[in-house]
């Protein structure tokens, strides 16, 4: 049964050139003319002869027991070949989920948020499913929401989860808490005593979704063997496969997952969308099934950034050192676990922010609520931190009447430093190098939009071209900021990554081909891994084989860690391939020349040298017809839990660090905001491939912006209903929104590394929101403890 | 859902009247939307692509009669100067591929507050020209939209066209969004001099049920012109006014509070909006007015 190319990512794209390709070169992506041409396949294009579309029935309100469900209508229409509810399911596991198996497949007697699952229909047209759906009759009786965190720990409030019995159940306050980590270390009664300026602010954090372009899709292929193949948009196709194998009753090597073309994910993806749905569908059909989503469904087909309410103080001595630090950090994380409790750890362990604080008190949790479930997005727990910790940073600088970016560098972290989780710190922490070269970038001119003559250039100006003003009101600001994020999974997790690498020769030519279950969402892996090859193996040619579950896991495309991982598993596998082709070397030619036995020997195009430069064979000769061929999983270090009262624990692989310095123009009469630079420094140890290391800072820092400005799912707080579920109305900055965006990538080595690089993708994420905010609150004098920032708050008239 | 691609006036009119709740379609930039959503499943959609007349303009002594489906690319390139708020309405508009596909028969027929193209229309003074079986009229724009979402077109009648006045004086059109492109008017405002009558006209989009011209502050203000002298004198406007009339134009809004903002900031953006605008056409009409000696 031949699937149509469900390719996109990588197919089997064959790289490079003859000028290298290795690392540290900005090699081009495979994918790139594709996706800018349009011609790119991305999961949604797939097709399969025969196929069926798949249709989700979601709940229309947040909470409710559901009293009934009839599916005849639905399944009389002509068109439908299947309807399924829980009680369809085929085996007792009816729960997914990444940590907490807590979300049902399909809902069970209760709908805990709006836009849950209920009921799946296949149809062989998608406007015919979507109206039989439409017809299945389902009688809901409301109950009770539960929407903050005074409603969640109510006396008598309703429960989420009454039969809690996950591994968190025991050591949370309260049912409707998720988990909740404190951090105590040091005295600080003691160092607030020392305090002259003791500085306390409330903080709020919108929703933010990670409103990737390509929304939820995938294909479920039944197999003559009972199993399924599944063709799908992911970030991690083996912690897919864990959770859907129990719910179809199949062993893991029946469900067989290959990575469809993915448009964006930013954590997004981590937890299951439409896999379980599609391969019920396609098992009980005996057809192809196919499920996209549209932009709606999409807004209610993955979990959301954490919102949060966050209070911080924070004190300082008259000569501008920290003295104390104590915060609550209050997540919201909707009806379901997803990764709430990890963004926990991070939230907490990452709160006292890039800076030396040796007395903290610090408690985060996350909170069950029948608002939408909220899980993974980049900068995952440290974001929310970082735009309430730079917030007080300002306050604490003015208070002492120091310079704000002066400030910070005298209490910014370092080598060494100890973090409130007892971990000391273990390669460059240049916070205040990142500070002082964001600051030292040149300022952007003033009034740049009289540049052209005496007509106001509208576009540079808070508006744009709909030309809300020509200069009145327009005030510019200035604000900085810094943060400080972990790079890979932490608190213990087994974070390794899986690396098939094989090499033959083809063509006359020594070509090497790796093999990954790495997710290529767009972050530049399939381009990094193939340097490494190129760099660890002498070869020119490498092919990136398509991700799939025929080679094991590669973890997550999240948390900055692939180039770490991945990348570091695929130079461990080179390296077993490298010892492998020298040893059929030294058999085959060993006796020709004695260095062979004496000399340290490299592969550099396309031959065997030694280090001393000489020539001793061509790769292709020496492995004639024999392939050379390794798997290996690869670690990091190990990382350890955070102990559950204390906080303390070796707890995060790396850190990571950006600073950033927003230069704004606002409408102080209308609460309108022009960015007009977004300015960034990074620290990345090593740029495998600066082109895309400068790439992945400007979308992390404009992702910040929108944050910032504009990006908010507004929850109605009577109803727990989303109120936006569209591109019309959760609006994501356009080019027009885009600043100039300079960045100034600092490397320095993290010998605990491969090559020593450091994760790139989040840390701009973090300190893009709370410089634009700061460079708002420059501008306009005003507190603006919230994001986004919308018109409303500029103007006094919320 | 049945397609209806009649190939000419006389043939979408005859079909209107088969199909009274025929919906049309030319660019679809609402329609379209609707239909994505599954807000609307209309019975019969009309194609009106293949009526070349649609597409065309012509500019009159008096006006412009403009083709409902000429794109607002073509407004913003080609009656720049004949209807100079519309094109800046124009710009405004979505995205450079929408504005390619998309023109003002769409906002109108839609007749959504947001509409964009509203406030330019109210204030330069426009006619829309529906046609039937039954004949043809023109619908004054000021009684032209009747509720949220609703219009004076009966069921069977299609517009063909806008007469819109030519420009006799300065125009402006101000649009507030939360974003700096491609975003839903939180609201907007439009204002037009007319020299010719001594009379300034205003729209007020997104911020009442339907679009709206702020008569009072009209009424106000040309009012204080006259007695001012100010169209012959060619002094500044003073800024109280100014102040007044923008209060004026706040005082005409009856706007909501929804997930795009709230009826504070509407009302409160709408004065802004105003007294900007005001202060941009009276001075450009008294850059004019020096230049050609009238002053």
């Amino acid at each position: 049964m031949p699937v149509k190319p469900a390719v996109g990512t990588p197919a089997e794209v064959t790289q490079g050139s003859r000028t290298g390709g290795g690392v540290g070169e900005s090699t081009l992506r495979p994918d790139g003319i594709l996706k800018v041409t349009g011609e790119f396949a991305y999961a949604s294009d797939m097709w399969h002869e025969d196929m069926l579309w798949g249709q989700v029935l979601r709940s229309p309100v947040a909470h409710a027991e559901i009293l009934s469900v009839d599916t005849g209508e639905a399944l009389a229409t002509p068109g439908v070949h299947a309807v399924m509810t829980y009680d369809d399911l085929p085996t007792g596991v009816r729960t997914y989920g990444l940590e907490i198996q807590d979300t049902p497949v399909l809902a069970h007697g209760r709908v805990r948020h709006h836009g849950e699952p209920v009921a799946i229909v296949a149809a062989d047209h998608p406007e015919t499913a979507r109206r039989a759906a439409a017809r299945i009759r389902v009688e809901y009786r409301e109950l009770p929401l539960v929407t903050d965190e005074s409603s969640a720990t109510a006396p008598g409030a309703p429960l989420l989860h009454e039969d809690r019995a996950d591994h968190r159940a025991g050591h949370v306050p309260h049912p409707n808490v998720v988990h909740r980590q404190p951090i105590v270390r040091g005295d600080v009664a003691a160092a607030r005593g020392r305090a002259d300026f003791v500085v306390e602010g409330e903080y709020t954090f919108g929703m933010q979704d990670q409103a990737f372009l390509g929304p939820e899709s995938g294909l479920a292929v039944p197999a003559e063997d009972g199993g399924v193949d599944l063709y799908v948009a992911t970030q991690w196709l083996h912690a897919d496969l864990r959770q859907i194998a129990p719910v179809l009753g199949l062993p893991e090597d029946k469900v067989r997952m290959t990575l469809s073309g993915v448009g964006g994910a930013f954590g997004g993806r981590e937890d299951l969308s439409m896999q379980i749905h599609a391969c019920l569908l396609a098992l009980r059909t005996g057809r192809p099934v196919k499920i996209v989503y549209n932009r709606f469904e999409s807004f209610f087909g993955h979990v959301h950034r954490h919102p949060a309410r966050i209070h911080y103080e924070h004190g300082a001595t008259k000569d501008g050192r920290l003295t104390h630090m104590k915060c609550r950090i209050v997540l919201d994380g909707g009806a379901y676990a997803s990764t709430s409790a990890a963004v926990v750890g991070n939230a907490a362990s990452l709160s006292a922010g890039p800076y030396v604080l040796d007395d903290v008190d610090i408690e985060a949790l996350a909170l069950y609520s029948n608002n939408p479930p909220c899980g993974a997005m980049r900068g995952f727990g440290a974001v929310q931190a970082c735009f309430a910790y730079e917030a007080q940073m300002d306050r604490l600088a003015d208070a002492v009447g120091m310079d704000r970016v002066g400030f910070r560098q005298l209490n910014a972290m370092s080598q060494g430093t100890v973090m409130p989780t007892g971990q000391r710190v273990d390669s460059p922490a240049p916070v205040a190098e990142l500070l002082r070269r964001v600051k030292a970038m040149p300022m952007p001119p003033r009034r740049q939009w009289l540049a052209a003559g005496e007509q106001a250039d509208v576009r540079e100006l808070p508006g744009g071209l709909s030309n809300t003003t020509h200069g009145e009101g327009v005030v510019r600001g200035v604000g900085y900021a810094v943060g400080i994020k972990n790079v890979g999974f932490s608190e213990g997790f087994d974070d390794y990554s899986t690396a098939r690498v094989r090499m033959e020769v083809v063509g006359g030519e020594a070509v090497a081909t790796v093999h990954t279950a790495m997710a290529e969402v767009g972050q530049g892996g399939v381009t990094v891994l193939a340097q490494i090859a190129r760099t660890e193996l002498g070869v020119v040619r490498v092919t990136i084989q398509p991700a799939d579950t025929r080679v094991g896991s590669a973890g997550s495309t999240s948390a900055s860690r692939q180039t770490y991982v991945t990348g570091g598993a695929v130079r461990n596998a080179c390296g077993l391939v490298r010892e492998k082709v020298l040893e059929l070397g030294r058999r085959r030619f060993g006796t020709y020349h004695p260095a062979w036995a004496t000399a340290e020997l490299l592969l550099e195009g396309g031959r065997v040298v030694t280090d001393g430069g000489e020539v001793l064979a061509d790769l292709a000769d020496v492995l004639g017809d024999e392939a050379v061929e390794v798997e290996e999983e690869w670690r990091h270090r190990p990382t350890e839990p955070f102990d559950l009262r204390t906080g303390q624990g070796f707890g995060h692989v790396q850190y990571s660090f950006a600073a950033h310095r927003a230069v704004v123009e606002v409408d102080t009469e209308l609460g309108l905001v022009k960015v007009v630079e977004l300015a960034c420094a990074q620290d990345v140890g090593k740029a495998l491939n600066p082109l895309s290391v400068i790439g992945q800072i400007q979308g992390g820092t404009v992702q910040g912006l929108g944050m910032a400005l504009m990006e908010e799912i507004v929850v109605d707080p009577g109803t727990a209903k989303v109120r936006n579920p569209s591109f019309t109305d959760y609006l994501i900055p356009t080019i027009l929104d885009t600043p100039d965006l300079p960045v100034d990538v600092l490397e320095l080595a993290d010998h605990h590394a491969p090559y020593g690089l450091r994760g790139v993708g989040e840390a701009p994420t973090l300190s893009s929101t709370p410089a634009v905010l700061a460079a708002i609150r420059d501008a306009t004098g005003l507190e603006l403890n919230r994001t986004p920032v919308r018109p409303e708050h500029l103007t006094g008239t919320a | 859902m049945d397609f209806l691609r009649p190939a000419s006036w006389e043939e979408a009119l005859a079909a209107k009247a088969a199909h009274p709740a025929a919906v049309p379609i030319a660019g679809g930039t609402d329609v379209m939307v609707e239909i994505n959503f599954d807000h609307r499943r209309p019975e019969h959609l009309m194609d009106l692509n293949r009526i070349g007349e649609l597409g065309e303009w012509e500019v009159g002594e008096e006006s412009v009669r403009l083709g409902a489906a000429v794109p607002y690319t073509a407004i913003m390139e080609h009656l720049r100067g004949e209807l100079p708020g519309l094109a800046l309405a124009s710009h405004t508009v979505a995205s450079p591929q929408i504005r390619n596909r998309g023109g003002v028969g769409g906002n109108l027929g839609t007749a959504s507050p947001a509409g964009d193209a509203h406030p330019a229309l109210l204030a330069a003074g426009a006619e829309v020209e529906a046609g039937s079986v039954r004949g043809s009229r023109l619908i004054p724009i000021d009684a032209f939209y009747t509720g949220v979402k609703r219009n004076a077109l009966a069921a069977d009648e299609l517009i063909r066209a806008v007469h819109i006045r030519k420009a006799d004086g300065p125009q402006q059109y101000s649009k507030v969004g939360t974003r700096n492109a491609m975003v839903i008017a939180v609201c907007a405002f439009g204002l037009a001099l007319h020299p010719a009558s001594r009379t300034v006209r205003t729209g007020i989009g997104s911020a009442a049920p339907t679009p709206v011209r702020a008569r009072t502050a009209e009424e106000f203000l040309n009012a204080a012109l006259d007695e001012g002298g100010f169209w012959d004198n060619g002094r500044s406007i003073t800024p109280s006014v100014a102040q007044r009339f923008a209060e004026l134009c706040s005082a005409a809004c009856n706007p909501v509070d929804d997930v795009r903002g709230t009826a504070g900031y509407r009302r409160h953006a709408v004065g802004v909006l105003a007294r900007r605008t005001l202060a941009w056409t009276w001075e450009s009409y008294r850059g004019t007015a020096a230049a050609e000696g009238g002053v």
